[in-house]
């Protein structure tokens, strides 16, 4: 590559390590201006830290940038935004209560007075507005927009300050299928004016949609750059995590026993009055997993609540192998539901799942407390907790297997895996499951895909709420989509796609038009915009 | 109740308001860049002590002006230093000045003045005086507007009218400036402002400082306007009374004058009657007194119903990935 242009972004040998931990390790990528290169791995496996290296958060141990073929040092963030680079973090740094137009031009204010600023500003949004198709509305405040709003004025932020290279990180982690769409056609569009993208992901369907190179990151190293066009899903999970991985999950056909869970017209009102499931049937027999697929934010979330314990029902009915369980009273907490049966992985493990301050094998125990294996009289008998964590920790390949350490020394799939072994290996009869795999990276969503198909082959009873299409489609034996609070529709996963699925969760029926256009609308824009 | 004992009462709600909402806007500043100040207290104190002291020993209020205003700035560094250097916990670090304050300040007013831990009455050039505006005199025997102006308007020192002016200005840079926006941003998301390439560390300092400057004010017109002199622990909690007149005022500069205005009010009602006779029922002199102290406690269990503070606020910034 002698001639040509420069590449827009080139590492040299670039190293970090945090203590004894080398997060990067001598990478080296050339990405070329124009382009949309991807970047892919598995959680941990160093992409993070490498961004933020390249704008300007970590300084690199060894190694140098290049930007536009000239060596850059990028000491902090106004370094990396002089440099023309711009950052879409995935969590998103917007100031919640300013307004669209203060926060794209907060740091790069003109002059000492807001309203020269905030004034040419608003002109400038408009024309980038109208060149890249990314309409949002300059006064709206942050909090009152949905999660795709908010990514839009983040990429505003970028491209105001001039950014000729935008770093997305994980963008679409929170996007419904039609605002990924939507996302990938404006950075196709910022492609077409020139500017380089680079894309950081583990989902490699959005490598192969939208990328003309990947690079893909193990163990903080490097190990391939290709140009997708010559690769496949496949090389690619397999250069992730060095091994074959089975991306669909090897299961048995169903073996559907009698109902374990009947639901009749829920009803919830949340605390502003709102109605968030807005009379919601199903059922779930033995042996099979039920599959809720939805936007985040259309009531799953306060089902798995409802069922698990955690906030009384305003209506309707649930029974539990024929009996009814309590909907309100002091009678339906979770502790009740845990004794009946009722085995619940949340779907914030690090809020509702594990306290992060305590200890693994103190986390094992939560919830069965009671169980008089693990009591001496009025004491606890902890040695006694402890050999049983030790013992989950050991079947479910917890690393490390240390049970002294704390929930939160362990990387999202080990978290993730303390939690489902202490709900699963109570052998429930009903198991909630609420994105069991969300943060938590390839080898242990295998893992923890195996553990819940297992469960089903067993002869026990799954609900499993997610937001990943793929996860749905692989581990449902039927699958029902929720919208705005109802379910839509049922479907099976052997003669349904993502297609129809999507079209379902966005609040269309096959059969008729839009719910209500404008219903439909104001969801897609909040779409899960206070979902956790 | 006549007119003109309104009028005193008002004068003097004035008079006592203004060490707390020179307070209050202090923690207004500290506390929209998102560093919780439970300080205010003891700069106050440090600031009343040093003013005093100074002013005492120079005869200049001037010169013990500054002095109160640097002695507390000093406090806002530790302070800064504990809380945003070393991202100790704002609380903890507050408490502890506050301490320091009143230990000290005993400590050394006895080491210096010998006089039981209090300074030495100040008098003439050493206090400030009040100002007479222009037409004050003049006016002061047209009725009902004539007492108001008079009493009320004016003759206040000049620390009272800052104070108020403070108010505009304050709301003027927080929410028309580039500053005030940063400011702002980096009490609600720090991780933004870090971002967008501005240095949170800085921003934060700077409010600080700013705290400390009107602490030192505050702390200066108790010991050199409002009494003549400082006495031991004067601030008497009013530091405290500015944090809760803060959340009352939901952390807005105008909201500030109100809430310290009836904060004041009531000390002024509690001071002038010392026992009260409502309906037929004698209300001890002490339970006036403690009116201002009831609010709090009233305020500060949910009377105000949502104030949101700022988000980041009492969280040392540490970078994330």
């Amino acid at each position: 590559m002698a001639d040509g242009p420069a590449p827009a972004i080139e590492l040299r040998g670039i190293s970090k390590a945090f203590g004894a931990v080398q997060a990067n390790k001598d990478i080296s990528i050339r990405v070329m201006p124009g382009t949309i290169h991807g970047i892919i791995g598995e959680n941990g496996a160093g992409k993070s830290t490498l961004m933020s290296i390249l704008y300007g958060f970590y300084r690199a141990d060894a190694g140098e940038i290049l930007i536009a073929g000239r060596k850059t040092d990028i000491p902090d963030s106004q370094a990396a935004i002089r440099a023309g680079i711009g950052m879409v973090f995935q969590h998103f740094k917007l100031v919640e209560n300013f307004t669209v137009l203060e926060n794209i031009v907060l740091g790069a204010e003109e002059g000492v007075l807001l309203n020269t600023s905030l004034g040419k500003a608003r002109k400038l949004l408009r024309q980038l507005s109208d060149e890249y198709e990314l309409h949002v509305d300059p006064d709206a405040l942050i909090e009152d927009l949905g999660v795709g709003m908010q990514q839009r004025v983040e990429i505003l932020k970028a491209l105001y300050r001039q950014a000729d290279i935008l770093i997305l990180d994980e963008p679409t982690g929170v996007l419904t299928p039609a605002e990924a769409d939507h996302l990938f056609r404006i950075l196709r569009g910022l492609k077409d004016q020139g500017k380089t993208v680079v894309l950081i992901t583990h989902k490699l369907r959005e490598i192969m949609e939208i990328t003309d190179t990947v690079s893909v990151m193990r163990r903080g190293q490097m190990t391939a750059t290709v140009r997708t066009a010559e690769t496949s899903p496949e090389k690619l999970a397999e250069l992730m995590v060095g091994r074959k991985v089975l991306l669909q999950v090897d299961k048995a056909p169903p073996r559907p026993g009698e109902v374990v869970l009947k639901v009749e017209n829920l009803r919830i009102h949340d605390e502003q009055g709102v109605e968030r499931l807005r009379g919601v049937s199903f059922d779930v027999r033995a042996g099979e997993v039920l599959g809720i697929a939805g936007v985040a934010g259309n009531g799953q979330s306060e089902l798995l609540e409802v069922l698990g314990g955690m906030r009384p029902a305003q209506g309707g009915t649930v029974q539990l192998t024929g009996e009814a369980l309590d909907l309100t009273g002091s009678r339906s907490d979770a502790r009740t539901r845990r004794a009946r049966g009722i085995a619940h992985v949340p779907e914030d493990r690090q809020r509702e799942g594990l306290i992060m301050d305590f200890h693994a094998w103190e986390n094992v125990g939560f919830g069965y407390h009671d169980d008089p294996a693990y009591n001496r009289g009025v004491l606890m008998d902890n040695d006694a907790l402890r050999r049983d964590a030790e013992a989950k920790i050991a079947r479910f390949d917890v690393r490390p297997a240390d049970c002294w350490q704390k929930a939160r020394n362990f990387s999202g799939g080990n978290q993730q895996k303390i939690v489902v072994a202490r709900e699963i290996e109570r052998d429930p009869v009903l198991l909630l499951v609420g994105q069991p795999t969300r943060g938590v990276d390839i080898g242990a969503i295998e893992f923890i895909h195996q553990q819940i198909v297992a469960l089903r082959d067993a002869g026990r009873a799954v609900l499993l709420v997610s937001v990943e299409l793929d996860e749905i489609l692989s581990l449902s034996d039927r699958i029902a989509v929720m919208f705005d609070g109802r379910i839509m529709g049922e479907r099976l996963p052997d003669t349904t796609d993502e297609r129809e699925l999507g079209l379902l969760m966005a609040g269309i029926t096959d059969t008729d038009r839009p719910v209500a256009t404008a219903e439909v609308e104001a969801n897609l824009a909040r779409s899960g915009g206070k979902a956790r | 109740m006549d007119f003109l004992t309104v009028v005193q009462i008002l004068d003097s709600t004035v008079r006592l308001a203004t060490p707390l909402l020179l307070a209050c806007l202090a923690g207004l500043f500290s506390e929209r860049a998102g560093v919780v100040d439970i300080g205010l207290e003891g700069k106050m104190l440090i600031a009343a002590f040093f003013s005093a002291a100074v002013a005492y020993s120079t005869g200049s209020v001037w010169l013990g002006l500054l002095a109160g205003v640097a002695a507390s700035m000093v406090f806002g560094v530790i302070h800064g230093l504990a809380s945003i250097t070393f991202r100790g916990d704002q609380l903890i670090s507050g408490v502890a000045l506050n301490f320091l304050a009143s230990g000290m300040t005993v400590l050394i007013a006895q080491d210096w003045f010998a006089q039981g831990g209090r300074t030495p009455a100040l008098d003439g050039a050493a206090r400030f005086s009040s100002i007479d505006l222009p037409g004050a005199g003049a006016l002061r025997d047209v009725p009902f507007i004539g007492p108001i102006y008079d009493d009320l308007i004016s003759g206040h020192t000049i620390l009272v009218y800052v104070a108020v002016l403070m108010v505009p200005l304050s709301w003027y840079v927080l929410f028309r400036t580039r500053f005030g926006l940063r400011l702002r941003a980096v009490g609600e998301n720090p991780g933004a402002v870090d971002t967008a390439g501005i240095s949170v560390v800085r921003l934060r300092y700077s409010a600080v400082l700013i705290c400390g400057f009107l602490c030192g004010l505050a702390g200066a017109y108790l010991a050199t306007g409002l009494a003549a002199g400082f006495v031991k622990d004067m601030t008497a909690g009013r530091g405290y009374i500015a944090l809760a007149a803060l959340i009352f005022a939901k952390w807005r500069p105008w909201y500030a004058l109100g809430a310290c205005l009836l904060f004041g009010l009531l000390e002024s009602i509690g001071n002038r009657y010392q026992s009260l006779d409502l309906l037929g029922l004698q209300i001890p002199s002490q339970f006036m007194q403690a009116l201002p102290y009831i609010l709090t406690v009233v305020i500060l269990a949910g009377f105000v119903g949502k104030a949101t503070p700022p988000r980041a606020g009492g969280t040392p910034y540490v970078k994330e990935k």
